[in-house]
């Protein structure tokens, strides 16, 4: 009974921050405005410009020999998409000029008498010198030149020069590619970016609550009324998981019709577990606000928190890439997990069951966080 | 006395902040239903030591208790029985009075928040207001607010920092009535102010500098208690008088008001003879005068120190 009837006193005080924190929120029009643009315009910023296999790349093509099997090669890296032939170099100064001054990415170089050499069975080398101070914009494009080069000589090397082409392997090797067989940056990026603009809103959001408070000084009212921390904090986060909610309701429709990404799962999946990173985030955001002393400090954690979760989630770079320290960090953060079930669900089609380990793990880290912004929190001005 | 009708006992109380003490052993006791005047000088403890009762700081050393609660170790208690109105502004700027109000209902577990929201509007003339935001309103109004606030969850104890700085007369004034009839309902206040004439609305008052407690009782108590003879000099050339006067032992305490100079003395036989020394023949007039409050504090001021 007793129990009973602090539980609804406690309620009645969560909701009475609630509805403090909702008129504020609905008060601050710039911040209003932020809940869908910011996610709005970076979905699209990003959804549209990011590419992990460029093509069309600015090319330079200096030719020492002009013959039929040299055209053809020409002619078969014309035909990757990767290469645009914008210049030729008269020689090999040349080449490298226009590779220091950013003009092309590639120098193609056919030495002189390579189809005459090619004939003789000298192995002449085709020299592709790529500026590859990006891996990831050179990487497409230097393994479709091997393909390239040997379509390309086939067809040329016939009749008495067949000898000369390579023999056929004697097996078969079948690549499936799922879930996103063609590709697609996109497929992959944009259920990325529903994680990074999730991540970066909501840290915000709370990261100013308490501070914010402290700075204006209400804070001191605050405490001196019989309010708990534990219903403080409820009372400030539960707002912005509606608000989260709708961002997340926005980049998903944006997602699907204008990015054509699926949802193969079920939204019954997504939704819920979404809400939870979200809750994770608030969390994590509400932290910090209780250590730092002023807003400036609380937005300085918020970046040093917002960096290693874009950098080592996996969100730009593949995860498994990482040396496992690293994976060990990386499994730290939330992010990390919800990728793996934002891709998973939307792209894959997984269920609660094969997500469980992620799921768990977003639980217990917003679980941990709300515990330290408990014990954090300030109840004196000591 | 029992201890039912204590609203407030301290008990050396101590706090310090980055080693320098600014409450120091403080003991102060208040009755049930009284209004207690809380002076002292800028910087003199008094915010500190209301902190302190309300749970807000912990002190250093010392004990003490709100409506019996212990300010150490039964601060949830305390303030669900004590309305704390803070020196600077502290509701929400951007709220409007209503949800103001509105708020703090729900916070205290009020049964039916919005209408005593509206009748702590109507109780303070404040209905007419009731949407402008907070922040908007004057500072007389802003007070009105903070302590509609205050007194919403029907507190037994109202402790007050200066609550009427900044504050026109005629809205000080009518925050007093306030107060008095609050008081005349069985509330009891503790205020703190730097004002003379707001002192002397208070039953009781205590005085602190430094940190510590130099006078407590009712006016008449601390003044009769201070055993101070007062003059009250009138006429030409007071201020060359009172420079002379400084410089004179047995004079304690030597302020100008308006026209006429106060001179005081603790011991009276003394300052008879100064009377005559300086008076006869004199164009100023000496006349025997009660010690006013302000007299005794400007003493008390003078000897603290003095003793530094």
């Amino acid at each position: 009974m007793i129990l009973a009837r602090q539980a609804r006193a406690s309620l009645a005080r969560i909701h009475a921050m609630f509805v403090k924190e909702l008129i504020q929120l609905r008060r601050d029009r710039v911040t209003l405005a932020m809940i869908v643009g910011i996610p709005l315009i970076q979905l699209l910023l990003f959804g549209f410009a990011i590419n992990a296999d460029p093509k069309h790349l600015a090319t330079a093509l200096l030719v020492q020999d002009d013959g039929p099997l040299a055209r053809s090669f020409v002619a078969a890296l014309r035909a990757t998409d990767y290469f645009d032939i914008i210049t030729a170099a008269a020689d090999e100064k040349d080449a490298e000029g226009l590779i220091l001054s950013n003009r092309v990415q590639f120098v193609i170089e056919i030495p002189p008498d390579f189809g005459r050499r090619v004939i003789r069975g000298e192995k002449p080398p085709l020299l592709i010198v790529a500026d590859a101070t990006d891996p990831t914009a050179t990487g497409g494009a230097v393994s479709a030149v091997t393909a390239a080069a040997s379509s390309a000589l086939d067809r040329e090397l016939t009749g008495p020069l067949a000898r000369l082409a390579p023999a056929p392997a004697p097996f078969e090797v079948r690549v499936h590619r799922r879930y996103n067989p063609a590709g697609e940056t996109r497929r992959n990026i944009v259920p990325g970016l529903i994680g990074t603009i999730l991540t970066m809103t909501m840290l915000i959001y709370t990261a100013l609550s308490v501070t914010r408070e402290i700075e204006r000084g209400t804070m001191e009212a605050l405490l001196a009324m019989p309010v708990r921390p534990t219903e403080i904090m409820l009372g400030k986060i539960a707002p912005y998981v509606a608000v989260g909610g709708v961002q997340m309701g926005i980049i998903l429709l944006v997602a699907t019709t204008l990015f054509g990404v699926p949802i193969v799962g079920s939204l019954l999946v997504l939704g819920p577990l979404t809400l939870l990173f979200i809750t994770a985030n608030l969390s994590v955001g509400y932290t910090f606000s209780t250590i730092a002393i002023n807003q400036l400090q609380a937005i300085q954690m918020t970046f040093f928190f917002f960096l290693p979760n874009m950098l080592l989630s996996g969100f730009f770079f593949p995860f498994r890439g990482m040396p496992l320290w690293a994976q060990y960090f990386g499994e730290a953060l939330p992010l990390t997990h919800y990728l793996r079930i934002v891709r998973s669900v939307m792209l894959k089609g997984s269920s609660f069951g094969e997500l469980a380990a992620d799921s768990l793990a977003l639980g217990v880290f917003t679980i941990v966080a709300m515990a330290v912004a408990v014990m954090r929190f300030r109840q004196t001005l000591d | 006395m029992s201890g039912a009708d204590i609203a407030i006992e301290a008990e050396g109380l101590t706090k310090s902040f980055g080693g320098r003490k600014v409450v120091d052993n403080l003991t102060m006791r208040v009755e049930r239903g009284r209004i207690h005047g809380f002076l002292g000088p800028n910087g003199s403890g008094k915010s500190t030591t209301i902190r302190m009762l309300c749970g807000l700081l912990t002190p250093d050393s010392g004990r003490g208790a709100c409506l019996g609660y212990d300010i150490r170790t039964q601060q949830s208690e305390i303030k669900r029985k004590v309305g704390y109105m803070t020196q600077r502004f502290s509701l929400y700027a951007d709220l409007s009075i209503r949800e103001n109000l509105e708020f703090v209902a729900r916070i205290y577990g009020l049964a039916r928040p919005v209408e005593a929201a509206r009748e702590a509007l109507l109780r303070l003339g404040l209905e007419k207001r009731a949407e402008q935001l907070a922040g908007e309103l004057s500072g007389g109004w802003k007070q009105r607010l903070a302590l509609a606030a205050c007194i919403l969850p029907q507190p037994d104890l109202l402790l007050l920092d200066e609550p009427t700085a900044g504050v026109d007369p005629k809205a000080r004034r009518d925050f007093w009535d306030e107060i008095h009839s609050l008081a005349a309902n069985g509330l009891t206040v503790l205020v703190s102010t730097h004002y003379m004439d707001e002192a002397e609305r208070c039953h009781e008052i205590a005085y602190i500098a430094d940190g510590r407690l130099l006078a407590q009782g009712t006016i008449a108590e601390i003044v009769s208690r201070s055993g101070l003879a007062t003059y009250v000099v009138t006429g030409p050339d007071l201020e060359a008088l009172a420079a002379r006067l400084k410089a004179t032992k047995g004079v304690d305490m030597v302020a100008p008001f308006g026209m006429a100079l106060h001179v005081a003395g603790r011991d009276a036989a003394r300052l008879s003879e100064i009377e005559r020394e300086f008076g006869e023949g004199a164009p100023q007039q000496w006349t025997r005068g009660e010690p006013s409050l302000e007299d005794v504090f400007i003493d008390l001021m003078t000897h603290l120190e003095a003793r530094r």
